[in-house]
């Protein structure tokens, strides 16, 4: 049932990601930003609300007073800024919802993931706490309503004894501290969101909580337009001997309330109840799958330290070394942060495929999809091309050449590639061309594959695809699951061109050692045993 | 597409998108109750008398409890509940008996209660009990009411004047 609702999502997801792609750009992509113009958005309410607090006025009359003298008499600045204030509200629920579907449809809250999930829950009672007692703060119509219906609902909880709704029916019972209770809370409550925000990205690497400055740019001209547009005002002030019948509600932020007048007070609070549990043990519902964290194999660890830079999960750091072997520090995995990505392996020096050892080990590997067996799966399948252009598919287990079959060696993500696999396969003439698909720009599943890939083929990224690499006969093809045919359309265009390529100039025969790979592992062994371990050639 | 112009169609996305976003944050409009209907809300807090009155202990009862505890009379925390009435044109609309509030009991007995009604005359009465009487009600009030659409009508009970207020 999980799993169809997710497939469904996602569908959606890439099917509406795809036109933005082509329009924005995958770096400028909203909805690949939606956790940056999260924090985007909290910066602009936050300012707004600082200058509003100059204009607010608490007191009862006063409050309405005051919100009336911003919003008409200093309209191009401080009424401005109430729109702004409430529409980057309202775009924050947006994005916070938005962003927590996304994650559910590729399935980003399982495993090491559960912290950030677990922790986006209080971010939404606490975004919806701001929001309603900013609603309050305006003292019009719909703060008399969202006053009466808020303490309805909180007076049916059995903490209260008198109930507080009957301080928003009659003149006389409701003071103007009232109101230096309500600014308290509404600072309060976002400086505590904006704690929990700090805490949802804490066991993450290089989050992103600041969008391109192009998209943050046309995102704030676009809220300047609307707030002139479309200004927000209040509803009239509060009569407390009338109801208001017609309201305009804001639905993204009081959705329930209305339900209030369905479902019930209880109803409402067994939903959220409800809602609350099943978000946060989303996590750990079946089907459980946790694959074994990666692990520090010391006599190949120099402690150089690329697999801490290049953890998407802040899995693993340097600590002081355990063994005999003349380096200050070595790599440590705390497996319970650990996705098993095998990023770090492909940024480990030690994980090239050149080393003529008896089996290859490697600094840090993953222990069910080692570097050997990666290694393996290369040759072997290299023996199974054949044509004018033999060209080999590296592909990531989350992108649009995740379900092929032929040609193709599949690793849990790119950057598990280390880049002197590339030239291996080159070099050792097991292919004439070498693809690497991924998932699609921005949206890689273990956040920063495709970028570390990218950068390490540019050599701008330790470890470098060497210079020799002919990097004509490479292409990287970054799509989504659902484009397969525009994935496979790239590999036919790139076999297309390799068949149009003189021959490799960059070839050395394939060591014994590898060759006999290809003849079954256990000849594999027999002939590593005469061969032991040398240094590194890469 | 020349990258002014691409920047303008991203412009206009995100302009689009975030209209419908501030259309959404005030429409569509949301009517809590039927046009030209008014509310009667009943609601006040009120502590009923003790279950039992207050008895006074015998010296032998007196002589059994510790010395730094003895007392003269015995009066159990416990309240009864409110026996309360609402009539709308004739129609009782609401009966309850509330309990007292507070987990020994002892608290008051609260009442909140909203009546949407067509505006327009009626006669509203309201009545409580709050002793220990079986029959009749301790205290009434009733009211030919005129209910304008939208009016609130709040009815609660003054404990300093014991009585029932209209406002």
């Amino acid at each position: 049932m999980i799993h169809a609702i997710r497939a469904i999502l996602r569908r959606g997801f890439e099917l509406i990601e795809r036109p933005f792609d082509y329009l924005f750009g995958a770096s400028l992509n909203p909805l690949k930003q939606l956790g940056a113009l999260g924090f985007f958005f909290f910066w602009v309410v936050a300012v707004s609300g600082i200058y509003l607090f100059i204009f607010f006025d608490t007191g009862i009359e006063r409050a309405y007073q005051s919100v009336e003298y911003l919003t008409n008499d200093h309209w191009y600045h401080a009424g401005v800024m109430r729109s702004l204030h409430r529409y980057a509200s309202d775009l924050m629920v947006v994005m916070v919802l938005t962003h927590l579907l996304r994650e559910f449809a590729y399935d980003h809250y399982r495993g090491a993931r559960w912290f950030s999930w677990f922790t986006g829950l209080p971010i939404i009672w606490l975004l919806y706490t701001s929001g309603i007692t900013g609603y309050w703060l305006v003292w019009d119509k719909l703060a008399h309503y969202v006053a009466i219906v808020s303490s309805e609902l909180l007076d049916w909880l059995p903490i209260f004894g008198e109930p507080i709704a009957r301080n928003f029916i009659s003149t006389g019972t409701l003071t103007s501290r009232f109101f230096t209770l309500m600014v308290f809370m509404h600072v309060a409550v976002p400086l505590i969101l904006l704690f929990i925000m700090w805490v949802h990205i804490i066991r993450i690497s290089r989050p992103k909580v600041n969008p391109p400055r192009m998209l943050a740019g046309l995102t704030l001209a676009a809220l300047i337009a609307v707030s002139l547009w479309k200004p927000a005002v209040s509803q009239g002030h509060v009569d407390m001997a009338k109801v208001s019948t017609e309201l305009g509600l804001d639905w993204l932020y009081l959705p329930l309330y209305p339900l209030v007048d369905l479902w019930g007070k209880g109803g409402v609070w067994a939903f959220l109840l409800a809602f609350s549990v099943m978000l946060g043990l989303m996590p750990w519902l079946p089907p459980l799958r946790r694959a074994k964290a990666a692990e520090v194999f010391l006599d190949h660890c120099n402690g150089c330290g690329r697999c801490v830079e290049d953890c998407p999960y802040e899995a693993i750091r340097m600590v002081k070394r355990t063994d005999a072997l003349p380096f200050p520090t070595q790599a440590q995995v705390n497996p319970s942060l650990c996705v098993a990505c095998g990023i770090c392996a492909g940024a480990c020096p030690s994980s090239t495929p050149f080393r003529r050892t008896e089996d290859l080990v490697t600094g840090i590997d993953l222990p069910e999809y080692p570097i050997r067996l990666l290694r393996e799966r290369t040759v072997a399948m290299s023996s199974t091309l054949s044509g004018p252009a033999r060209v080999l598919v590296l592909a990531c287990d989350h992108g649009g050449a995740a379900r092929r079959k032929e040609q193709t060696v599949h690793v849990p993500c790119v950057a598990m590639v280390p880049p002197s696999l590339i030239d291996f396969i080159l070099s050792r003439n097991l292919a004439d061309g070498v693809v690497v698909a991924g998932c699609s720009e921005s949206a890689c599943f273990n956040r920063l594959g495709g970028d570390w890939t990218e950068q390490r083929f540019a050599g701008e990224r330790d470890p470098y695809l060497r210079a020799r690499v002919p990097r004509e006969r490479i292409a990287t093809v970054w799509t989504s699951k659902l484009a397969v045919s525009q994935t496979e359309a790239s590999i036919a265009a790139f076999t297309d061109k390799i068949a149009a390529l003189p021959p490799a100039k960059l070839r050395s025969p394939l060591p014994p050692s590898i060759r006999i790979l290809e003849q079954g592992a256990d000849e594999t062994q027999a002939a590593g045993g005469q061969q032991k371990a040398e240094a590194p050639n890469d | 597409m020349t990258n002014p112009l691409r920047t303008a169609g991203q412009f206009v996305v995100i302009l689009a998108l975030f209209m419908a976003v501030a259309a959404f944050s005030n429409w569509p409009v949301y009517r809590q109750n039927p046009q030209g209907s008014a509310v009667v809300m009943l609601t006040f807090v009120h502590g009923a008398d003790r279950q039992a009155e207050c008895r006074r202990l015998t010296p032998a009862e007196i002589a059994k409890l510790p010395p730094n505890m003895r007392r003269v009379q015995e009066c159990p925390r416990g309240r009864r509940s409110l026996e309360v009435e609402l009539d709308i044109g004739g129609k009782t609309v609401y009966r309850a008996s509330l309990p007292p509030s507070g987990i020994a009991g002892d608290g008051p007995s609260k009442v909140y209660e909203r009546f949407v009604w067509p505006a327009g005359e009626y006669d509203i009465a309201v009545r409580m009990r709050d002793s220990p009487r079986r029959e009749g009600f301790d205290y009434m009030r009733s009211e030919h009411v005129k209910l304008a659409p939208d009016q609130l009508l709040v009815i609660d009970f003054n404990p300093q004047g014991r009585e029932f207020v209209f406002r």
